[in-house]
C-alpha cells in the first residue's frame, strides 16, 4: 500500500454517461474538461457506465498506471455504488478509503433535467467539491472481527418461537429463553385464532414440537436473561433460571419479550365476574357457549386516551371475532358493540366487519366525553345519532383492553442499550429502513414488544429478525466501518461531552487518565461526539472538519 | 439590465435520510433549482454551528440542515 502521507496527492477522477441517464442532462465534456483542471487532478475519465466491468477494470489500471494516490468518481449515490468503487480501489492496491464520490445523476441530472446549463454548473461544483474532499482524504483502517455464531432470543411467544425456528433451521445455535413455565405467551390464552377461526394449539403444539425436536434450539424455561455484555457478534449474555446463572456466547439478540393485556381496574365496574376482559371471555369461551343472552362490548378501554394515547389495533377485530363466535353458537344473543373507530383494516377484516352486522351485531358510537356508564343490569351510553342517552339491557360487559408493555422492558431496554417509547415499547432502528433492527448492531426486534400485532404479524416479524440476524450469523468475519470517531488523548480534557451524547455508548472514560476513549467496534460513525467536544480532540475519520470546510469553500469558490 | 436573483444554498445532509430522501427525489424526478449544493454528513448531529458559519462567511445565501 503507497504512503500517500509523503506523496504527492494524485486524483483520478471518473465521470460517468451512466448511459443516457447522466449524459442525457448535462454536458459531459465540460464535467471532463473541468475536472482537469481542478487541483491534483491528473488523470480524468469519461465511462460509459464505470459501474460496468469495463469501467471498474478502468479504475484498477488507471491507479497504477498513473500512480494515482485518490480516486474520485462522479456518477451515482454512495448509498448504492461506494462499496463497489471502494473495493475496485483496495484490489488495485489502494486503501478504499481514499474514494469519494460525487452525486451528480440522483441528486443533479435527475433532478435538473430541464436545466442543461445550470445543472452542468451545480455537477461541476459537487465534482469540485469532491475532489477537494479527496485531496484531504486519509488512509482509514477496518478491525477484523470473529463472531459467535449463536444466537439467543427472548420471549417464547408466536414471534420469539417463529424466530428461533427460522435461525434453527439455518443450522445455528438458538438459546430461546422464556420467563414463564411454557411456550407459547399470550397463545396460550386465546379461544380461537383470526383469520380462519382455529384453535391456537394447532399452530402452538405443532411450534413447540418443532422446536423441541430440534437439535439446535435450547429451550430454557423459567428463565430470564439477565445480564448482556459486549456487541455484535460477541455478546455474552447471561440466563439465570432460580438463581442459577449460565453464560452464553452469542453474535446477536433477538428481543421478543411481547406484551401483556391490560386489567382494567377501576373501569366501567370490572370485577372479572359479569364484567370481564376479552382475554377473560376467550376463556370463557373455551370451556364452552357462554348462558349470557345480552352482552355489550365496549372498545378502546383504557387506550386511546390520556394515560395511554395511542390504539393497540387489534381489539376491534378480536372483539368482532368473538361476537361472531357467540351469535354463531347462539343466534339469539344480542350483542352491541360501544365504539370510538373501528379499525377493520385489510380484506378479511373488513369483510368479517359485514357479516357481523349482516347477523345482527350492532355497533353504536360513543364520544369519550360522554363515555358509557356500566349499571347493575344495563350500560347506558349517550347515543350520538339519536342524540340522546340510552339504556341497553345486559348481563355481561366485555371490555376490550389495549396490549401494554412487559413489566421488565425498561429493565431489558436498560441491558441491551436499546430505546423503548413513552409506553414501554420498544423503538425500531429506522420506521422504514431498519423496522426490525435496533440503531445497536446485532440486536433485532420483534412482535408484540414493538407494538401490539397480530398474530400474522408477529410470525412474520419474527421470521423477519431471524432473517436480518443470519445476515449477521452467515458471515466469516466482522468488519468495522473505517468511518468511526477518535479521540486525540494529548488534548482530551474528560469532560465527558461526548459521553452524555454518544447514542450507542461506544465512549469510554478512563479516570486514571483524564481522557475519553471511543471503542471503535461500537462507534457507529456519527459524529455528535466531534460536533460536541469544546476542544475539538474528537474527530469522525473520513468527514474531518478540514474535509467539510474544503467543500464548503469549493462549493461557494465559483 | 437586472438579473435574476438566484440564491446560493449550502444544504447538508444525513447519510442515513434526508440524503437518501434527495436520491428519492431523483429517482422520482422531482425537479427543483439547481442552485444548490449538497453536502453528505453522517449524521446531522455530526454538524458544527461554524460549518454553518463558514457557508455564511464564504458567501452562501442560505444554509439548509436536513436530517
Amino acid at each position: 500500500m503507497k504512503d500517500t502521507a509523503k506523496s504527492d496527492v494524485r486524483i483520478g477522477v471518473f465521470v460517468c454517461d451512466c448511459g443516457s441517464n447522466i449524459a442525457g442532462y448535462l454536458e459531459m465534456k465540460e464535467l471532463v474538461e473541468y475536472s482537469k483542471t481542478l487541483p491534483n487532478v491528473v488523470f480524468v475519465q469519461e465511462n460509459l457506465y464505470t459501474c460496468s466491468e469495463g469501467g471498474i477494470n478502468e479504475i484498477k489500471q488507471a491507479i497504477p498506471k498513473h500512480n494515482l494516490n485518490r480516486v474520485v468518481v462522479a456518477s451515482c449515490t454512495p448509498r448504492t455504488h461506494e462499496p463497489l468503487f471502494m473495493s475496485a480501489c483496495e484490489e488495485a492496491g489502494l486503501n478504499p478509503y481514499l474514494f469519494e464520490m460525487a452525486n451528480i445523476r440522483d441528486q443533479c441530472s435527475w433532478v435538473h433535467m430541464r436545466e442543461r446549463e445550470t445543472g452542468t454548473e451545480r455537477a461541476k461544483a459537487q465534482i469540485g467539491m469532491a475532489v477537494a474532499k479527496a485531496a484531504r482524504l486519509r488512509e482509514l483502517k477496518r478491525i477484523q472481527l470473529n463472531l459467535s455464531h449463536n444466537a439467543v432470543i427472548i420471549g417464547g411467544g408466536v414471534s420469539g418461537m417463529s424466530a428461533a425456528m427460522a435461525l434453527g433451521n439455518m443450522g445455528y445455535e438458538v438459546d430461546l429463553v422464556e420467563k414463564e413455565g411454557k411456550l407459547g405467551g399470550l397463545l396460550n390464552d386465546l379461544n380461537m385464532i383470526l383469520p380462519s377461526n382455529e384453535p391456537p394449539e394447532r399452530l402452538l403444539n405443532d411450534l413447540v414440537a418443532r422446536l423441541e425436536t430440534n437439535p439446535k434450539v435450547n429451550i430454557h424455561l423459567n428463565s430470564i436473561v439477565s445480564k448482556t455484555e459486549g456487541y455484535v457478534g460477541n455478546y455474552v449474555a447471561t440466563i439465570s433460571k432460580n438463581g442459577e446463572e449460565l453464560k452464553v456466547k452469542c453474535g446477536i439478540i433477538i428481543v421478543a419479550l411481547g406484551a401483556r393485556v391490560l386489567t382494567p381496574e377501576g373501569l366501567y365496574g370490572y370485577n372479572g365476574k359479569d364484567v370481564i376482559t376479552h382475554l377473560e371471555l376467550e376463556s370463557l369461551l373455551r370451556k364452552g357457549p357462554i348462558q349470557s343472552k345480552n352482552i355489550v362490548m365496549i372498545q378502546c378501554v383504557g387506550s386511546r386516551c390520556a394515560e395511554r394515547a395511542y390504539c393497540s389495533r387489534i381489539c376491534c377485530m378480536t372483539a368482532v371475532k368473538n361476537a361472531l363466535l357467540i351469535k354463531e353458537a347462539d343466534p339469539t344473543a344480542r350483542i352491541t358493540v360501544l365504539y370510538r373507530d373501528m379499525q377493520m383494516y385489510g380484506v378479511e377484516l373488513e369483510e368479517m366487519f359485514r357479516k357481523a352486522k349482516q347477523v345482527g351485531v350492532r355497533f353504536v358510537t360513543f364520544d369519550p366525553e360522554k363515555a358509557p356508564v356500566v349499571k347493575d343490569g344495563s350500560v347506558s351510553v349517550y347515543h350520538l345519532r339519536m342524540g340522546k342517552e340510552v339504556s341497553i339491557p345486559c348481563e355481561l360487559v366485555v371490555l376490550s383492553t389495549p396490549l401494554i408493555a412487559q413489566e421488565d422492558a425498561p429493565e431489558v431496554s436498560t441491558m441491551l442499550k436499546v430505546p423503548i417509547n413513552e409506553n414501554g415499547f420498544f423503538l425500531e432502528g429506522h420506521v422504514k429502513l431498519k423496522p426490525l433492527d435496533f440503531a445497536t448492531d446485532g440486536v433485532y426486534l420483534c412482535g408484540n414488544a414493538r407494538y401490539p400485532s397480530t398474530i400474522r404479524e408477529a410470525i412474520g416479524q419474527g421470521l423477519g429478525a431471524a432473517s436480518r440476524a443470519a445476515g449477521v450469523l452467515s458471515k466469516d468475519a466482522l468488519f468495522t466501518s473505517g468511518i468511526v470517531a477518535d479521540i486525540n488523548a494529548q488534548t482530551c480534557c474528560g469532560c465527558l461531552g461526548c459521553v452524555a451524547v454518544c447514542p450507542y455508548g461506544a465512549i469510554n472514560f478512563f479516570p486514571e487518565r483524564g481522557v475519553c476513549q471511543v471503542n471503535k467496534v461500537l462507534c457507529k460513525g456519527c459524529g455528535g461526539c466531534a460536533a460536541t467536544c469544546p476542544s475539538s480532540s474528537a474527530r469522525l475519520d473520513g468527514f474531518s472538519n478540514e474535509q467539510i470546510y474544503a467543500q464548503i469553500e469549493k462549493a461557494l469558490a465559483g | 439590465m437586472s438579473e435574476e436573483f438566484v440564491p446560493k444554498i449550502i444544504a447538508f445532509a444525513c447519510n442515513w435520510c434526508s440524503y437518501a430522501g434527495a436520491d428519492l427525489a431523483g429517482v422520482g424526478r422531482m425537479q427543483y433549482p439547481p442552485s444548490i449544493r449538497l453536502i453528505r454528513l453522517m449524521c446531522s448531529g455530526m454538524l458544527v454551528p461554524s460549518y454553518i458559519l463558514k457557508a455564511f462567511e464564504k458567501g452562501a445565501d442560505g444554509v439548509l440542515v436536513t436530517g
